[in-house]
């Protein structure tokens, strides 16, 4: 297959980006988006035509959350439910122009061509994105039943591989998909409860102090997560916050 | 010379570790405050001992490649953790789980480390719980197991296809509590290039920012290696493209023993190579053989048909499918080690049975889906069936999946003592960058059990009784010359790869690489194919520093230059663990030589001559390294013939 592929081009931070075109033949429709860009890549090195254009990527297999492309306006590309390092070059036609572009977004600045600075989302994890359990001192596993609904649901929100597509699809930057994930991950655990409220209110005011945007209610990040986190996650979330503002004792 | 104290406690068995700690030395608080750890590498070993460390008040520093803690390979892991909790009642225990990882590892690994690790592995799962990792329940609420290949009873924990991911997430949680706490501090794309050593002691390390290229000195009274195996030695792997062997290989040079490397896992159940440009292979979990049966046609014509497309697997009547895992290993059937699975696949599409390509096999779910329901099926596997249908294009609710064995694990790796410690002071080495637990083999959902063992309930012992005599010893400035030293080092390997300015790519070299060490020091390896690989392997070493092309500037984000620094030391690497499979005159677990292989085709150990861990030391550059033995001595088990018949 042949391609025209328009790529966003920028040297780093501070410098102003511009889209090259460049032009690729014979590629497998096997072959996976980021292969083909390694082939660009070869190229681009052997032919002395530029320098090799930088990627964010590293598992390949859709679970690290690492690789994250904007591609013909879509994050991560055509294809449902899968992450960039998943798309298969089968899903374009022979002939395509294909625009690649890094995730736009103030929170997740570039650092140089498609790559972008997500630490943002290491900070608001960090805020109270986990259950205060140090090694050692805690109960046999088996001491606490949880409902199989309840675990299931945990673990589907917990699915969420944090590589930002919710964010680069929402029209305001909103993370809140991300962050309703965590939280309504630990929300559904007996485990999670005793840390519950502040938990909500901690990461919510993080997420806005980085300055992503607020929810407006569009979904699109619904609709762009390769793992399909459910936007009840974020309902999940309203009412945590809610809930911990109605009772809260303290301040 | 050093000979090579393992340090095993006295006394029996089941009473070493309990020992240990209770005589083990401690630190206390005020003083734990003033000692600084490095910890390089965040996936399970490195993230759940940076965390653990932090909590007991040492000021720690950890370091990844990747732009977060979460992004390290762990979290790919997809089938289970094991753990001895007979909470299914089906006779399991910690014996039993240490027996069955002693078997599995074909009597090459150490016994008192073995131990430990299956006596601290309901630990793990107590301790992933209260984090909240989501593990699968039962509709009691009660959590729920599976079994995996090397095992006859239930004892593997899972999150659906996602228990790596889950796990990292619990141990990346406690790390954030930790870093948000202040006791742990997060320095994420930087690299360790290189290891600094004073008065004989590892007193910190030089990492380099792939974001602008810089090189920076660190200080640690101790330094901790958690950064995983070297399978991409081998190019394609189940490995994510940045992991690497190259922080174990600095240390080897700077005196570290590097044992066992040719003890590489192959494993059975990949998505198959089916054009050159591929850059990594897809693993499918070992746990899909709990339900999916193996199989190639009976007749060669029928697999002919089917390479040539005259035929699909549908077309064969059941009378002509050769279950040959089943046929051959009864008892185990689908579920006997990787190494046994793999060899099978790769001796019958060697006769001429394979199918796709010629280099695949059928694991087929049609039974599975005829007893349970595709419901039942989907909810075990829905997500590996999804990503094996992303990739390939066939589904395989209707049509068979097809798989072959592919590079996964490296069960070598540095030398160290009961005390994770390596044969440098101050240096340890955990998870997969060690050789401690899996012996020739490992068996599945053992290397989460062994990365969070190490990390949340080894090293925090083991460390602290080696900082305990450091409390006296003031942090050392970054300045002091062995850092200086270090970094120029650094800086002048970096001078040079930029400075050749060849024709060829970095991949095309590791791909050149991968290519020599797959066909000859692969899954079958002998004596004329190894000896012919080494100087292959010299030659591509020399060509790489005459002829690789990086033009970037290092004061940038530059893969390249990452890439090639790491091939640097891959492709040395690659050479000694040829020598080490040379000089393994054996078969055993993942290691076989074709020579040594009884008449069914089996592996044919050799105990009298081999039952030692093979630790390299380096020699200098030029020389030849010197290998030292750890003999195995087996107090408490019976060494047999690994038997899965
Ligand atoms: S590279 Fe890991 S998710 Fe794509």
């Amino acid at each position: 297959m042949d391609f025209t592929l328009k790529i966003w081009r920028q040297e780093n931070a501070q410098a102003k980006g511009r889209f090259e075109t460049y032009k690729l033949t014979g590629i497998s429709p096997d072959c996976s988006f980021l292969e083909m860009l390694d082939i660009l890549n070869e190229t681009l090195i052997n032919d002395n035509i530029a320098h090799p254009v930088v990627f964010d990527n590293d598992c390949r297999e859709g679970i690290c959350g690492m690789c994250g492309l904007y591609i013909n306006g879509r994050p991560h590309g055509p294809d449902d439910g899968v992450t960039t390092c998943q798309l298969h070059m089968r899903r374009f036609h022979d002939g395509d122009t294909i625009t690649i572009e890094p995730w736009r977004a103030r929170p997740f600045p570039v650092i140089k061509d498609l790559v972008v600075d997500r630490s943002a989302f290491d900070k608001i994890i960090q805020e109270g994105g986990y259950i205060s359990a140090t090694t050692g001192g805690v109960p046999d596993a088996n001491a606490i039943p949880i409902p199989k609904q309840d675990a299931d649901e945990a673990m589907d929100a917990a699915s969420c591989i944090g590589c930002g597509a919710c964010v680069a699809a929402c029209k305001n930057a909103s993370a809140m998909l991300f962050v309703s994930a965590k939280v309504s991950q630990f929300a559904l655990l007996p485990q999670g409860k005793p840390e519950a409220k502040k938990r909500v209110v901690k990461m919510i005011k993080k997420m806005d102090d980085l300055g992503f945007g607020a929810c407006t209610n569009t979904y699109a990040c619904e609709a762009e997560c390769p793992k399909s986190i459910k936007r009840t996650n974020i309902a999940r979330m309203n009412r945590e916050f809610i809930c911990s503002k109605l009772t809260s004792s303290e301040e | 010379m050093a000979t090579l104290n393992s340090k095993i406690p006295e006394g029996p068995l089941s009473e070493k570790w309990t020992k240990y700690k209770a005589s083990q030395k401690l630190v206390n608080p005020a003083n734990k405050r003033k000692l600084d750890v490095i910890v390089v590498g965040t996936g399970l070993a490195g993230a759940s001992a940076a965390a653990s460390l932090g909590a007991l008040g040492f000021n720690v520093k950890v370091f990844c490649i990747q732009d977060s803690p979460r992004r390290a390979h762990s979290i790919a892991a997809q089938g289970g953790i094991n753990a001895a909790k007979n909470y299914p009642n089906d006779g399991d225990s910690v014996g039993r789980l240490f027996y069955d990882t002693i078997k599995g590892g074909d009597y090459r690994a150490r016994e008192a480390n073995v131990y430990r690790l299956a006596e601290v592995s309901n630990s793990i799962i107590d301790q992933c719980v209260a984090q909240g990792v989501p593990f699968a329940r039962e509709y009691s609420g009660y959590l729920a197991n599976r079994s995996f290949g090397g095992a006859q009873v239930s004892r593997t924990f899972y999150a659906k296809g996602q228990t790596g991911q889950q796990l990292l997430l619990g141990a990346y949680s406690a790390l954030s509590q930790q870093i948000k706490a202040g006791t742990v501090k997060m320095y994420a794309r930087k690299e360790m290039e290189n290891l600094v050593i004073i008065d004989g002691k590892a007193r910190g390390i030089i990492t380099r920012d792939v974001k602008t290229g810089e090189i920076e000195r660190w200080f640690g009274h101790c330094v901790i290696l958690a950064t995983g195996g070297y399978g991409n030695v081998y190019y394609l792997s189940t490995n994510a493209m940045n992991s690497n062997g190259s922080a174990a290989w600095q240390c080897y040079k700077k005196g570290a023993f590097f044992a066992n490397p040719c003890y590489v896992q192959i494993h059975p159940t990949c998505i198959p190579v089916h054009g050159d440009y591929q850059s990594k292979l897809t693993l499918m979990s070992e746990s899909l053989r709990n339900d999916g049966r193996i199989w190639v046609p009976k007749k060669k014509e029928d697999a002919e048909a089917i390479r040539k497309g005259e035929k699909t697997a549908n077309d064969i009547d059941e009378q002509d499918r050769d279950y040959y895992l089943e046929r051959r290993y009864p008892a185990f059937g689908n579920l006997v080690p990787r190494d046994i699975a793999s060899r099978a696949a790769k001796e019958r599409c060697d006769a001429g049975y394979g199918v796709g390509t010629g280099k695949a096999v059928f694991l087929d779910f049609k039974d599975a889906i005829n007893r349970l329901g595709k419901d039942k099926v989907e909810e075990r596997y829905g997500n590996l069936f999804q990503m094996y249908q992303k990739i390939t294009d066939d589904n395989p609710y209707e049509t068979p999946m097809m798989i072959y064995p592919a590079v996964h694990y490296t069960m070598g790796g540095l030398w160290v003592d009961y005390e994770l410690q390596t044969t440098i002071d101050g240096l340890f080495a955990a998870g997969e960058c060690n050789f401690s637990d899996h012996g020739a083999n490992r068996l599945g959902a053992s290397a989460l059990m062994q990365g969070l063992a190490d990390g949340y309930f080894v090293l925090p012992y083991t460390v602290q009784n080696y900082l305990s005599a450091e409390i006296y010893n003031a942090p050392i400035p970054t300045t002091h010359e062995a850092f200086d030293l270090a970094e120029k080092e650094v800086n002048e390997k970096i001078a040079k790869i930029l400075s050749v300015k060849g024709n060829r790519t970095v991949d095309s070299f590791q791909k050149e690489l991968g290519h020599i060490m797959w066909e000859k020091v692969g899954m079958g390896r002998n004596k004329e194919g190894l000896t012919e690989a080494i100087p292959m392997i010299k030659a591509l070493k020399e060509e790489f520093w005459k002829n690789v092309r990086v033009d970037e500037a290092n004061e940038c984000m530059n893969p390249e230059l990452e890439k090639a620094l790491r091939f640097a030391d891959h492709v040395e690497l690659a050479e000694l663990l040829a020598m080490d499979a040379l000089q393994r005159e054996e078969s055993c677990g993942g290691h076989f030589r074709e020579e040594h292989q009884t008449e069914e085709g089996e592996a044919k150990r050799d105990d009298e001559n081999f039952m030692f861990v093979g630790a390299w030391q380096y020699k200098g550059e030029g020389s030849e390294p010197e290998l030292h033995k750890e003999d195995l001595n087996y107090e408490f088990i019976k060494v047999q013939q690994r038997n899965y018949k």
